[in-house]
């Protein structure tokens, strides 16, 4: 019905108020969205109530929407900022470990080389700080540097900077394990 | 070896491990939030009929806060966008940083050999460069002319369209988190965060309009085990101060800045095998770590003012002018009864063994300098504030080591409700003609409570009038938050120092003692004004954050630094003298024509110092000119290492090819005296810094 509509339209129209285009919109968005929160916080759990709290924060924000943002980005940065918020009180809280560091070892991997590979990934996300995990989380997800440094709110030098980091981060850690 | 796809290895990976979204919490979800979408629509029409809001919070659902705690969060929000909107842009920037500042900041990364060894295998800049330029505000964002030029006192610039965005990004987040505490536990972090931002920068705006930064730090490096505490440090900082002409702003002024916090933060990144980061760099306090013998007044002045000019260690072309000013050391024994109240943070997170016990410790170190008639009370905050200990005389030492004893760690920080207590015990302790002070040791973890910052730095400085100085002792690292700390005793009329090691808390509270408690001049001010015969250039090096506005040199009402008893003030110049091939400037063609040495000035400048007697309304004022001639000069050496060592921390566009190595040797060369040891070992720090940078 409304499928041809750019997910920017129906942010404005979901802003001024139509249910039926907020409905659209978030079904639309929702797995990428899901996505992102997964890569965000390394946990399954964590993830599906990260997702919560957004599309239950989201009518109250959409009116703060504005055309000059590409939903995507937007909704990035609603994410991004949740996902803080959820740290922060975890920290807190709880003083928690944090997100990929408490990875859920549930998923059964089908190969010892999915294992494998499994574990190298955790051990990597979990070796990054959280700037650096956040932006690795955004531009995986194929947002160019610039659109990441939109969302995170930091200039495209300091992406560019945070992505040579992860490289750097991620050689040494395979270097280290080589080593061992 | 490395492999250039590690990142599509991790992209693949990741995409493997990404799970789809479970279908009955998605169904739920979708379906939570169409709901919580018509309920906001509703409400929004009968807000726009009655304006009363309240109806709103019928569409949040879940365990939520009350609706109390709720507009407290929002109504602190709506107040760091307003408030950060008005101070300025780096400040918004800050603001932003902040927000999206993640608490886990210190998880493991390989070891710093590792991290040295490794080039980047795209043609990403060279590690050092970038490492040290990514601080976003200091380099991505410049300065504008505006806000270096013409600080405000405590807020108000008017935004410029730069920042209007910003103001408009800003508020579409602060809204976003805001609605985001309608379906979560409302923990106050995520609120505060960005109040510190907002309210240290515009504590720094006392001084100066831009303001505090929020660590975006090079990436640490710890060869130990796998993850760490997450570290929540937010740092104060300010771009550096840029280049000023002399014929278009010849008067540069800025308050004295006797803290010495950001060399102990320094060392004790650099002791942890890390370059510190750049934002916990303020060169002014590194400088001014170190004692430089100058001579003493005599005259009966508080203070005396001594000027060298040496060249520029890395630049031949440009000068530097030291100004030093050295505080009198008065007669100890006539020194008056001093109260002191420790006010000590006890919250779980001091509860690491460079915390509460060498808390202790220094304490205890600083009791034996006390005087039997001096007083001493303990004030405890974690939760609910306490006092720990009454009003004793320090006589009784034993029963103030055992209260000491008796802390222990545990609950949250409630900055506020401990301050006020301390506050309230130093004003039942205060008697004509003795000097009362709070020593406020804290990881800085004001995050629990009434902990609107900028409420408790309104608070301090609302306090200051009564008299009662306010020191902050930073310890420990993994959240220091320097950003509040510095705000806090800069409004507080007191001094910052972070104490790493039992040797630092010798320096600070045993050797410095009577400089660290006995203010001997209060609102010290510096105006410099460049002859522009003589000078073309000049940039201030340092005090980033202690910048004034000109008129507010002659402004008694406005606030600056204290000068405590004995202590000594380094401020460098760098200046290009007319005729220098280092200008950097051309002339201007249509300008009015620069006085060519027509009265063959030898002086580069006059210096213009002002300061109140501790107790005193009205300001005095000193002048002296700044002679031109060069002269031999160790402190001035010794400063200008320090201020190199400095600069290449933080990253600077101004010293060339000057290197670490450089440093080192102009250090090793001016050790001076060095009694305790202080200069050599800033020499082992570059070294380290050096070998932690290749």
């Amino acid at each position: 019905m409304r499928m041809k509509v750019s997910d920017e339209d129906l942010a404005l129209a979901a802003g001024a108020g139509d249910g039926e285009a907020f409905a659209v919109l978030l079904e639309r968005q929702y797995d990428r969205l899901f996505g992102l929160c997964f890569r965000l916080t390394g946990s399954r759990a964590e993830a599906e109530d990260l997702t919560q709290d957004i599309c239950a924060a989201l009518p109250a924000k959409l009116s703060s929407y504005r055309r000059q943002a590409r939903v995507s980005t937007w909704l990035y940065r609603v994410a991004v900022n949740a996902a803080h918020d959820r740290r922060r009180r975890r920290a807190s809280y709880m003083k928690a470990t944090e997100g990929w560091g408490d990875w859920e070892q549930a998923r059964a991997a089908d190969s010892a080389a999915e294992t494998q590979r499994q574990d190298w990934l955790i051990r990597a996300m979990a070796s990054l700080s959280e700037d650096l995990r956040d932006t690795l989380a955004l531009v995986l997800d194929d947002l160019t540097h610039a659109e990441a440094a939109d969302v995170l709110g930091v200039s495209e030098g300091t992406i560019s900077w945070r992505m040579s980091e992860v490289r750097k981060h991620l050689r040494a850690l395979k270097e280290k394990e080589e080593a061992e | 070896m490395t492999r250039p796809d590690d990142i599509d290895d991790l992209k693949a990976a990741l995409s493997a491990a990404t799970p789809r979204p479970d279908p009955e919490r998605r169904a739920a979800n979708l379906r939570h939030a169409r709901e919580n979408f018509a309920a906001h629509a509703q409400a929004r029409t009968k807000e726009s009929h009655s304006r009363q809001g309240t109806e709103g919070a019928t569409r949040h659902r879940s365990a939520g806060p009350d609706r109390g705690l709720l507009t407290g969060v929002m109504t602190m929000l709506s107040r760091m966008t307003t408030r950060g909107g008005l101070v300025a842009t780096t400040a918004i920037f800050a603001g932003c940083l902040l927000v999206l500042t993640p608490q886990g900041r210190e998880v493991l990364t390989p070891g710093p050999f590792l991290r040295g060894e490794a080039e980047p295998p795209s043609p990403q800049p060279a590690p050092d460069a970038e490492e040290t330029r990514d601080p976003a505000p200091s380099t991505d964002r410049p300065v504008t002319g505006s806000t270096a030029g013409q600080p405000t006192d405590d807020a108000v610039t008017a935004p410029d369209p730069l920042n209007a965005t910003r103001m408009a990004e800003s508020e579409e987040e602060s809204d976003l988190d805001g609605g985001m505490m309608d379906n979560m536990l409302a923990a106050p972090a995520p609120a505060v965060r960005p109040e510190i931002a907002g309210r240290s920068a515009e504590a720094a705006a006392a001084e100066s309009d831009f303001g505090g930064l929020a660590r975006d730090n090079a990436p640490t490096a710890e060869g130990e085990a796998l993850p760490l505490a997450p570290d929540t440090e937010a740092f104060a900082n300010a771009a550096p101060s840029d280049l000023k002409i002399t014929a278009e702003a010849p008067v540069s002024t800025f308050s004295i800045d006797v803290d010495t916090a950001s060399w102990s933060i320094v060392r004790s990144s650099l002791m942890r095998g890390e370059l510190p980061p750049p934002a916990a760099v303020r060169i002014e306090e590194m400088i001014n770590y170190f004692p430089y013998a100058y001579p003493a007044p005599g005259d009966g002045a508080p203070f005396r003012a001594e000027l060298g000019v040496i060249e520029t260690p890395w630049n031949a072309g440009t000068r530097l002018v030291r100004i030093g000013l050295q505080g009198e050391l008065p007669e100890l024994d006539a020194r008056p009864p001093l109260n002191l109240v420790f006010l000590i943070d006890t919250s779980g997170s001091m509860d690491a063994a460079d915390k509460l016990p060498l808390l202790r410790q220094s304490f205890r170190l600083m009791l034996s300098e006390l005087r039997p008639e001096d007083e001493v009370a303990i004030v405890a905050y974690a939760g609910s504030a306490g006092r720990v200990l009454d009003p004793t005389p320090a006589g009784d030492r034993q029963a103030i080591l055992d209260a000491l004893d008796r802390l222990s760690a545990g609950g949250s920080t409630n900055g506020q409700g401990g301050l006020q207590q301390a506050y309230a015990v130093a004003e039942g302790m205060a008697d004509e003609g003795e000097v009362s002070r709070i020593l406020l040791a804290t990881d800085g973890d004001f995050n629990v409570g009434l902990s609107d910052p900028s409420a408790l730095t309104d608070y301090v400085g609302e306090k200051r009038r009564t008299g009662t100085y306010l020191s902050v002792l930073g310890f420990g690292r993994g959240n220091l938050d320097d950003a509040t700390m510095q705000a806090l005793a800069q409004n507080g009329n007191g001094t910052a120092a972070y104490i790493d090691t039992l040797n630092e808390a010798q320096k600070v509270l045993v050797d410095q003692l009577s400089g660290a408690l006995f203010p001997i001049a209060d609102d010290v001010k510096i105006q410099v004004e460049f002859n522009p015969a003589t000078v073309a250039e000049y940039r201030l090096i340092g005090y980033e954050t202690r910048a004034l506005r000109r008129e507010d040199f002659n402004n008694d009402a406005v606030d600056a630094g204290e000068l405590g008893a004995g202590h000594s003030v380094t401020a460098l110049y760098e200046i290009t003298p007319v005729g220098s091939d280092a200008r950097l400037t051309d002339p201007l063609r249509y300008a009015p024509a620069e006085a060519k040495g027509t009265d063959a000035s030898d002086e580069y400048g006059f210096l213009r110092l002002r300061y109140k007697v501790p107790g005193e309304d009205e300001s005095r004022l000193i002048e002296t000119p700044i002679p031109s001639e060069l002269s031999a000069d160790e402190n001035a050496s010794f400063a200008a290492a320090i201020a190199g060592f400095g600069e290449l921390l933080r990253g600077s566009d101004y010293l060339g090819d000057w290197s670490y190595a450089a440093a080192i040797e102009l250090a090793g060369a001016n050790q001076g005296a060095d009694t305790f040891g202080y200069r050599s070992e800033a020499v082992r720090l570059m070294r380290l810094a050096q070998s932690l940078s290749q």
